[in-house]
């Protein structure tokens, strides 16, 4: 590896690192706002024009308030536990593409942090692991709300994971591979090309599936306030308490980027050949994939404004009998097509 | 040196992590160390290039198996420290009979094993999935099916176990 690769490798890992930040900052004044306007309020409005500094003014505050450590709780793990939820959530972002390879300075640069030709078994073994700052916060509060919280995420993200991994199958078999570059070339082309049209009901039970590894309402059993509290975050304050709230929203974020990677083209743009464009089409691309993305983000905060929550039960049932059986028809359906078309 | 450098980092840790397991008294310091060994094996995995196995690796052992364990030992609520079991005599001779093997078996590898296998490209097609897989479903495909018989059974048990009062 020369200097110059070296460079612009920690410049790529800076300018996701960073712009999954200010998603986040944005994803918190966003939800507040959104929500607002469902509601008929008006939300934050009076920290800077429009109230766009508020995430500052939040963070600040945050920083500002006591750090509280219960006594009866397990310590090392009560502190190591919001790292071991934020560190997997910053990581995963790392092996999409968000844009097509661009040329600069006569040097290819494909705009994603890591090529790695597993993509997408990378990113589901990191959120497998995000699960264990759930439970052990839960846990090492020594508190029953955190412990019946953290005991909740441990059933419920093993049951949506292999509903989540199994509709992900189907797309790695239209692929035919597992880099996340393969399965968006897959997607080119023609107008009906995206996985959306040649897989709806995998995509179906993915978006399930990710609200309820996002820990998101319809899904948010570890932290139903109405019956839990906080749920796993109940006893913790300040630093810590935003550290689980900027996993959430990092997760949402790589959460809705997987999705439109994996079913709407990632950063493709129907009937434009954004290669041809050169370093525009690089930008343009860019910035399809941005918009795709903001708007699965607004689903995440539309969705939750509007649907009632799930009961425990019922989660584990839709879970395990009806998006699992539906993913494996899915997938001989899809293998049934593929062997007879082929 | 990069590599080596690595290597001797996660083996120590992995060799640490392994061994506070079986020392600590604490069940979920356990299940936590363990995930930490699973990790450390993982980056082994990276550092002979089999991408493949380590994100399994991480997949299905720190992510869901450990996890589940987590849970029980949550659920048994076992945070008080439990008193050492005293280890029965035969329990004692059979792991010395197992460990005394296991070293044998180690030691054959290192005098009289192929280094073949040691060689990156060789790994590299092992490690990728479409290789694994083929192989799964041509070479191995005995030994697959009667891990996946065996798999049934296991879970045909577990049904039985725990609907046997229902």
């Amino acid at each position: 590896m020369d200097g110059l690769s070296i460079t612009v490798m920690i410049v790529k890992v800076l300018i996701v690192f960073a712009g999954v930040m200010i998603g986040v900052m944005a994803m918190t004044l966003a939800e507040r706002r959104i929500s607002a306007f469902m509601q008929d309020r008006l939300g934050p409005n009076r920290v800077g024009p429009k109230g766009i500094l508020q995430p500052i003014a939040d963070g600040i505050k945050f920083l500002m308030k006591e750090d509280i450590i219960p006594t009866a709780a397990v310590k090392p793990i009560y502190i190591l536990a919001p790292a071991m939820l934020i560190i997997p959530a910053l990581m995963t972002f790392a092996v999409i593409p968000f844009g097509q390879t661009v040329t600069l300075f006569g040097k290819q640069i494909a705009l994603q942090v890591a090529d790695v030709n597993i993509g997408i078994l990378y990113i589901f073994a990191l959120t497998s692991v995000g699960v264990y700052g759930l439970v052990l916060a839960g846990w090492s509060s020594n508190s029953k709300y955190p412990l019946l919280g953290g005991l909740r995420s441990s059933a419920q993200l093993i049951s949506y994971e292999l509903a989540m991994g199994l509709a992900a199958v189907s797309v790695i078999m239209m692929a035919g591979s597992l880099e996340l570059n393969d399965i968006v070339a897959a997607q080119q082309g023609e107008l009906f090309s995206w996985n959306i049209c040649r897989q709806p009901l995998a995509f179906l039970i993915f978006l399930i599936a990710v609200y309820a590894e996002t820990n998101r309402l319809p899904f948010d059993m570890t932290e139903a306030e109405q019956e839990l509290v906080g749920g796993y975050h109940t006893e913790y304050s300040s630093m810590k308490f935003s550290m689980f709230f900027m996993a959430e929203y990092a997760n949402m974020i790589t959460a809705a980027a997987l999705t439109v990677t994996l079913f709407f083209g990632g950063w493709d743009i129907p009937l434009v050949n954004e290669v041809s464009l050169g370093f525009f089409g690089g930008i343009l691309s860019v910035m399809a994939f941005a918009v795709k993305t903001a708007f699965f983000l607004f689903l995440f905060i539309w969705v939750r404004w509007t649907f009632p929550r799930f009961r425990y039960d019922q989660l584990m049932r839709l879970g395990w009998k009806v998006l699992l059986p539906l993913a494996l028809l899915n997938i001989i359906i899809t293998g049934a097509i593929m062997v007879f078309t082929a | 040196m990069l590599h080596s450098t690595l290597f001797y980092i996660s083996a120590i840790v992995m060799l640490a992590s392994a061994l506070a397991v079986v020392l600590s008294r604490n069940a979920v310091y356990s299940a936590i160390l363990l995930v930490l060994t699973f990790f450390s094996l993982a980056i082994m995995y990276l550092l002979l290039e089999a991408y493949f196995l380590a994100v399994l690796e991480v997949l299905v052992y720190a992510g869901a198996i450990m996890v589940l364990f987590l849970f029980v030992i949550m659920l048994l609520n076992t945070t008080r420290e439990e008193a050492m079991p005293k280890l029965i005599q035969l329990q004692k001779a059979a792991s010395l009979f197992l460990v005394v093997i296991f070293i044998f078996g180690i030691l054959l590898l290192i005098v009289g094993g192929t280094t073949e296998l040691h060689q990156a490209e060789v790994i590299s097609t092992v490690g990728s999935a479409r290789a694994l897989g083929t192989a799964l479903f041509t070479d191995y495909l005995l030994p697959f099916e009667a891990a996946s018989l065996l798999l049934l059974v296991a879970l045909i048990g577990t049904v039985y176990l725990a609907k046997r009062k229902m």
